[in-house]
């Protein structure tokens, strides 16, 4: 029997299992699927490394845990690409521009020729934006399949069950059957081809009801984004949904009217009530969960966390003692 | 004073539950405004097999009387249904009626509004209508089985304020007697405290506390803001006098003239 076995090989659990090896601490790595596919949220995720722009919404641990994990993505899989990122809107909300940039940091204001300068598809299309030069983005998918490769390397498999003494839970939404406090936020999305538009970094467009963001896949493929609904189901994507992304898309470029429509994903996102990512321990076994909308971006400090704490003892910062007394 | 349906709010602070940045943020909210109602969405949230009961179970836990609505709904079957799915799942004859005609601005469409009223009523609903200021309206909602009116203050979201003030004054003064909610457009505290201070009975908001930079702070705020006013309402204020025209020279006269 091993000492450690981490259950879940989504997004928590590779970079759980990536922190772990590069330290040299032996574990088994469990999962009911052997390599990351559609069975996991973190497949349907945008791939955006924007931890400033999450600001605006998300409490300060997401942006400072976050805007460390973009060395971290580099470092372990080279597909990082640092291009900043740019928020804009349309003139009748120009206002909700001065509202994102009264409650973020990191960014420069940029006006048309700026704009035009940046992304030239865009020129002519928008008065003012934000840019967030040190943000980043990467293809999730490949991530994902890069760290999985990287531990198949190290004779690292995953495997459909094993026993340990310390169990490290990394199972998202799945480990609802323990953690009552767990919820899903319904995520819907699209996967477009559009050649005829390039952009080469993530684009925000607010509105005050049907935010949208745009991420570059490459090659004119475009991950377009994401409903946040109060639900915990996993499939099933409205017309309304797709319509209000859709016409965001065609809002921010006409030219996407004419994108030919490759996916539509639709996931469950693993929330504690907060918002805000947990490690949990019970007996034998260290959850680590709750990385909501932040999967990318919080995933590495949540693996660092459980490692300093496996090594040295040290107290993880968002450890969640209190709980077993609820 | 006016009930809602028979029941007499604690606090005239009708809160909505959507927008937040999280459940703990939204509960926050909550807990430091005393907020009196709590207003939740159903329609999109329902999914195929009830999917937001998570979120809902964190509603119900505020303590408070939820009103759910029907958000979301464009037409009277849609809102009908709805309104059946939230008296299941809350267990409350309550219903915040909306129906949308107009999908940019959210401005109801007072003909289904009327109609959708009417079938809940007499299905046992207690039914909010959220609707417009149109006094011809506001009477057919009465006679469909309305106990309460919610007349916007401006378009839902917009944070405009009330809008048109006159019209909101003419229906407190025609309605003596029907309990009344400025719902929808509210964006500051003074708005909400206005709108109290012209008789209303609550005040409905949701996105101005939501999507404020501490939505918790602006709650406790907005709770200030309609205690404040419905206790100026209640003490009957002094009528304002317009000093800045006087009919004589008043050099030479004695003040008092």
């Amino acid at each position: 029997m091993a000492e450690l076995r981490i259950l879940g090989a989504g997004i928590a659990g590779l970079c759980m299992a990536t922190e772990l090896a590069a330290r040299g601490i032996d574990f088994a790595l469990v999962d009911k699927e052997p390599a990351p596919g559609p069975h996991a949220c973190s497949w349907w995720a945008g791939g955006m490394l924007a931890p400033w722009c999450e600001g605006e919404s998300a409490e300060e641990p997401v942006v400072r845990l976050g805007a460390q994990s973009i060395g971290w993505w580099q470092q372990h899989t080279g597909l990082v690409q640092a291009q900043g990122s740019l928020v804009v809107a349309l003139g009748r909300d120009l206002k909700e521009l001065d509202r994102f940039a009264r409650r973020t940091e990191n960014f420069e204001r940029l006006d048309a020729a700026q704009i035009d300068a940046l992304e030239p598809d865009l020129a002519g299309r928008f008065r003012a934006a934000l840019f967030f030069p040190e943000e980043a983005h990467l293809s999730p998918r490949a991530a994902l399949e890069t760290l999985s490769g990287n531990l198949a390397a190290k004779g690292i498999a995953v495997q459909p069950q094993a026993e340990a003494a310390t169990t490290i839970d990394c199972r998202g939404l799945s480990a609802r059957d323990a953690l009552a406090d767990l919820r899903g936020v319904k995520g819907e999305m699209l996967i477009l081809r559009c050649p005829d538009v390039q952009l080469s970094r993530p684009v925000r467009l607010l509105h005050p009801r049907i935010p949208l963001y745009i991420v570059p896949r490459g090659d004119g493929v475009y991950m377009l984004g994401a409903t946040m609904i109060e639900a915990g189901e996993r499939s099933r994507i409205t017309a309304r949904s797709l319509l209000e992304m859709l016409s965001a898309a065609y809002a921010l470029h006409p030219a996407f009217g004419e994108a030919e429509v490759l996916e539509i994903g639709v996931d469950a996102r693993p929330a504690f009530p907060d918002n805000l990512p947990r490690i949990r321990r019970r007996g034998d076994t260290i959850y680590a969960n709750g990385l909501y909308r932040h999967g990318f971006l919080l995933a590495p400090a949540l693996a660092r966390m459980v490692a300093d704490m496996l090594e040295t003892g040290a107290r993880p910062e968002v450890m969640d003692e209190d709980y077993a007394q609820r | 004073m006016r009930s809602f349906y028979g029941t007499t709010l604690a606090n005239p602070l009708m809160l909505g539950t959507a927008q937040y940045p999280s459940p703990a943020i939204l509960a926050e909210a909550f807990r430091r405004s005393g907020a009196g109602v709590a207003t939740v969405s159903l329609r999109r949230e329902s999914g195929a097999d009830r999917a937001g009961q998570d979120f809902w179970a964190m509603i119900a836990d505020l303590g408070v009387p939820v009103l759910p609505n029907t958000a979301g709904c464009h037409s009277v079957k849609e809102a009908v249904t709805t309104a059946h799915m939230a008296r299941e799942v809350f267990d409350t004859p309550w219903i915040k009626l909306e129906v949308i005609g107009h999908t940019d601005t959210l401005q109801p469409d007072v003909f289904a509004l009327v109609e959708a009223a009417r079938v809940l009523s007499e299905d046992g609903f207690q039914v909010f209508p959220y609707t417009t200021e149109d006094l011809v309206v506001a009477e057919k909602l009465l006679h469909a089985g309305c106990e309460v009116l919610m007349p916007w203050g401006a378009p839902i979201g917009s944070g405009l304020g009330l809008a048109n003030e006159y019209a909101l004054r003419s229906m407190r003064a025609h309605f003596p007697d029907v309990p009344l909610v400025v719902d929808a457009g509210i964006g500051l505290p003074s708005h909400a405290a206005r709108a109290m201070e012209l008789g209303f009975d609550a005040v409905l908001l949701n996105t101005a506390v939501a999507k404020a930079g501490d939505p918790a702070m602006m709650a406790e705020a907005f709770s200030r803001a309609v205690l404040a006013g419905q206790a100026a309402y209640a003490a009957d204020p002094i009528e304002p006098r317009d000093m800045a025209a006087p009919s004589t020279p008043v050099i030479g006269k004695a003040f008092l003239e």
